[in-house]
């Protein structure tokens, strides 16, 4: 038996965090109504034409330099010309001769422990398409070009990866940089980040590479996996069979586990790619690429040292709160106002992160802010709520970010604080189990914990159960 | 007075004096239109009297109040048809656009009805602006009206045509390879091709987008570069618009050329050229010698190799531009076509036109795997190459001088069976267009069968103005103005 080893390639398609859309002024914003942001530019009316929003060249710039790209000082923009309804001139503005980024990499922990470099081949700028809307009841297609003229940048590696492993460390690696940087959400969900993997499969130690497969609409880590062992053994068995593999792009279907071939490279389409005559070629001064460089943001590793050095919080709770850089800033900015990295790391990695898979939500989207957080840990240190209350009111401020100061007031949530009524409470709970309390007395100290829920039922669950359980004590003694 | 013998300034000029109602000037381009349009077929589109007469009041309120004060103010225009114009149906003399509407105005047209002239209708042209004669519009062809036998020129006829027949005073076009300076030439007008960027291309619909420019046709020099300075202004919406601060165009018409360097390229007087044109405009270039300008004959180099560079490069572009209309957003869409792929056959087979498709297949073909480099970017270093060339020539002189095209306006129907002759025919303003530099076409005379001779001057990148200077001195000397 043969022994094979995986070549794999990723095109990463990562969709900008601009307010506006890459050559026109409509809005990026996700979810309006069909066709509501768009204008002439976007729906290729004639004798419209674009203009190159600055801010996806710097956010390109940015991830170029975080990748340790060249930057292309003199670059163009191409049209690749196809025919399909979701594209409204019929051509994408890509590009092709000029990208604005080149010869960059990064480096991901390899299959043998040891760091590895995953090389960039190039990043380059280009226009997401709209979308098409089949309508089963008219049996005719709409489109919706809201999505048409999103910024994108699609990142290409070299074939350097080995493993789904390997594929997967290089995403995350990705994912992390540019959203520290603050370019895209990268949320693969809702495909603002997308890949397609390029794989081939060729015999241990050759030095050429096999020929390779395209698979496409691969939209979790999970499918990224999965697509990359399903198709990986397809190649290897038809190569054991004595069969060549096809160059082609592949669908791959999650639910089914298996790909199919959408067209092979015989009828792959000629796109008479040649640079956009409405566009003048980019030239990026040095300066730009200095202050780019000087705005670039502390990214994981940095984070990870200083927390060790600063927070003295343990290593595993810096790993999930570096993970993503908004609960990183979460982290950091609550720390600030309430002096507590400990309780702050706490409610970030318990009740947040509980939260978040409950509602299959992605850190990206927590709403509340650092300051409520704040007051709600100092609501609980200074003991005017309780940790149950706390709770609750933490999912309140999770949903809708509510201030916990004003939200305990008006629901009359906090702590009984009056001794008087607390001891009255006390002793109305011993009058009325004497059961109970001979049975404390015997030694079964659990008749304590039966105690202490009566006092707080007749508090309504707002007194300290802490302070209540020291009072028992003190009154059977 | 007759109105109709006035040029646009003039016009204006006596509205502003209250000479003459906006309402009269209307009327006079008019009653010309109920006289000529059925023959001459200048417009594809004429907008309704009511709406006509309403503007004309509007325009005449905002006169007398003062608010509206400009040079062109009450003049009637008359606008290509491949310039959006909102709310009025914009063909490009296409079937593909038929029907077509546009929810937005060209910055061109825009800042033309902003210095207040009266739009009365959208001019009939080559079909996407592809070809010489304007026979290639869906529409039906528009005639000469000096000879209507013959045709106007192209593509921007129908613009050139209704200035000369006086179904308006002044025109839009567009230029991207001789499109304006030949039908003024044909038509016995004035027409401008600026400097590359100088008017914004917002909302032209684009045929060779590194070649279009926008300018004006009209009877005089001072209106021509009235209109010019009108509508040149930077542009946000178009990436390729230049900011530059000279375009007050009409400080340049002052009578005097004493010291001008002219040289005449010898290229432009070879084989080909009508003799009877040769002698016209080597004539006006006498009148210039004697108004002080200095002239001399020189090798330009590299003139043959225009026409195959620029329709390399302008129908690779055209073929990108032209794949927007396919039938599902706007415009036509042909009929029961079963399945998306028939559809887009079927919709750009049937609303194309045979020029246009032409020029597509050639264009997909040299931009095509295999032969991108050998005939695309083939063409885009022989491009550099004659930018080169007219470098080195505007290094010795301020303007170069020669024909516009090398015969006056050809009979209807002898030019589309033999395409080549047809192409042939732009070789002397084509390279303009790919160095990116201004020309003006001026009338020099007639030849003996009364068809009207252009002279075309051509200056280096934003020398606009000694261009505008030395056409006219010349208008001035040969009493050539209206």
């Amino acid at each position: 038996m043969r022994e094979y080893e995986l070549v794999i390639g990723l095109e990463v398609h990562v969709e900008l965090a601009t307010k506006t859309k890459i050559f026109c002024g409509c809005s990026t914003a996700f979810g309006a109504k069909p066709n509501a942001h768009t204008c002439p530019v976007c729906t290729g009316m004639p004798g419209s034409l674009p203009v190159l929003n600055k801010q996806v060249l710097e956010y390109a710039i940015a991830v170029g330099l975080a990748t340790n790209c060249d930057i292309t000082r003199y670059s163009k923009f191409d049209r690749k010309n196809y025919f399909y309804p979701d594209n409204p001139q019929n051509y994408q503005i890509s590009q092709l001769y000029l990208p604005i980024c080149r010869n960059g990499y990064v480096e991901i922990p390899g299959e043998d422990g040891e760091t590895k470099r995953v090389g960039i081949h190039e990043i380059h700028m280009e226009e997401d398409a709209g979308k098409l809307v089949h309508d089963e009841w008219e049996d005719a297609s709409l489109v919706d070009y809201n999505r048409s003229g999103v910024p994108l940048i699609e990142i290409v590696s070299e074939p350097d990866m080995r493993s789904a492993k390997e594929v997967i460390a290089y995403l995350e690696k990705l994912r992390l940089l540019i959203q520290y940087l603050g370019a895209s959400d990268c949320k693969l969900q809702e495909g603002s980040m997308r890949a397609d993997v390029n794989l081939s499969v060729r015999e241990k130690g050759a030095q050429t590479f096999g020929t390779r497969t395209e698979m496409k609409n691969l939209n979790s880590f999970r499918a990224i996996e999965h697509a990359i062992q399903g198709e990986s053994e397809r190649q290897i068995d038809l190569l054991a069979q004595g069969g060549k593999v096809v160059q082609e792009t592949r669908r791959w279907d999650d639910d089914r586990m298996e790909s199919y071939a959408m067209r092979s490279k015989e009828d792959a389409q000629d796109y008479r790619y040649f640079p956009d005559p409405d566009l003048p070629p980019l030239t990026v001064p040095q300066e730009m690429i200095d202050r780019i460089r000087a705005a670039q943001p502390e990214f994981r590793e940095e984070r990870r040292e200083r927390y060790r050095r600063e927070y003295g919080i343990p290593d595993y709770d810096i790993e999930i709160l570096t993970d993503n850089r908004k609960l990183a800033d979460l982290f950091e900015e609550t720390t600030k106002l309430c002096g507590e990295p400990k309780k702050v790391s706490n409610w970030l990695m318990g009740e947040t992160q509980r939260l978040l898979k409950e509602k299959g939500m992605d850190p990206e989207d927590l709403v509340f802010s650092p300051q409520h957080l704040a007051a709600l840990i100092g609501l609980t240190e200074s003991r005017q709520i309780n940790s149950s209350v706390a709770k609750e009111v933490f999912e309140v401020m999770f949903a809708e970010d509510v201030d916990p100061e004003r939200y305990v007031e008006e629901k009359g949530l906090k702590t009984v604080q009056d001794d008087g009524a607390l001891a009255q409470a006390v002793e109305a709970a011993i009058a009325a189990n004497p059961q109970s309390v001979a049975d404390y007395k015997a030694g079964k100290v659990k008749a304590l914990g039966f105690l202490t829920g009566q006092v707080m039922k007749a508090t309504k669950g707002k007194a300290d159960p802490a302070a209540i359980n020291a009072m028992l004590r003190e009154a059977l003694q | 007075m007759n109105i109709l013998t006035l040029s646009a300034t003039e016009l204006s000029a006596a509205i502003r004096r209250g000479d003459v109602s906006v309402r009269q000037a209307l009327d006079a381009v008019l009653q010309r239109i109920d006289e000529r349009e059925q023959e001459l077929h200048c417009y594809i589109t004429i907008l309704p009297r009511e709406e006509l007469y309403a503007e004309a009041d509007r325009l005449q309120q905002a006169i007398d109040a003062g608010e509206l004060s400009g040079p062109l103010a009450g003049v009637p225009a008359a606008i290509k048809d491949n310039l959006c114009t909102e709310g009025i149906r914009t063909t490009c003399a296409s079937k593909i656009l038929y029907n077509y509407v546009p929810t937005f105005s060209s910055t061109a047209a825009l800042r033309l009805r902003e210095a207040g002239v009266l739009v009365i209708g959208k001019t009939n042209m080559d079909e996407f602006a592809m070809g010489s004669t304007t026979e290639t519009s869906a529409f039906g062809v528009t005639k000469n009206p000096r000879d209507p036998s013959r045709v106007p020129g192209g593509s921007s006829g129908g613009s050139a045509a209704a200035v000369a027949a006086g179904e308006c005073f002044l025109a839009l076009g567009s230029d991207t390879g001789g499109s304006i300076r030949q039908p003024a030439s044909y038509c016995g007008v004035v027409g401008i091709k600026p400097t590359y960027g100088t008017v914004s291309r917002y909302g032209l619909v684009a045929y060779g987008s590194s070649l279009d420019q926008i300018g004006p046709l009209a009877h005089t020099v001072r209106d021509a570069a009235t209109v010019l300075e009108a509508i040149s202004a930077h542009d946000p919406k178009d990436a390729t618009s230049i900011a530059r601060e000279d375009t007050d165009f009409t400080q340049a018409l002052t009578a005097d050329v004493k010291g001008l360097r002219i040289g005449i390229p010898r290229d432009y007087f070879g084989e080909g050229l009508d003799p009877e044109v040769a002698d016209a405009v080597r004539a006006a270039a006498k009148v210039l010698e004697a108004q002080g300008a200095t002239v001399e004959e020189f090798d330009l180099s590299l003139v043959k190799y225009a026409i195959p560079t620029y329709y390399t490069i302008a129908d690779a572009e055209a073929s990108s531009n032209l794949e927007r209309f396919d039938g599902v957003k706007y415009g036509y869409r042909a009929p029961e076509a079963e399945g998306l792929h028939q559809m887009y056959k079927r919709t750009r087979s049937e609303g194309f036109g045979p020029e246009v498709k032409r020029r597509i297949m050639l264009g997909s073909f040299v931009l095509s795997s295999g032969y991108y480099d050998a005939y695309y970017l083939k063409a885009l270093r022989v491009k550099a190459l004659i930018k080169k060339a007219f470098d080195e020539a505007f290094a010795r002189y301020d303007l170069i001088l020669g024909p516009v095209a090398p015969t006056t306006a050809p009979e209807l129907g002898s030019s589309l069976s033999d395409p080549i002759k047809m192409y042939l025919g732009d070789i002397y303003t084509i390279s303009v267009n790919l160095a990116g530099l201004p020309g003006i076409s001026i009338p020099v005379g007639t030849d003996s069968k009364g068809l009207p001779i252009g002279m075309q001057l051509i200056a280096d990148c934003f020398q606009e103005k000694k261009m505008i200077r030395a056409a006219y001195t010349y208008e001035q000397a040969a009493g050539m103005e209206r």
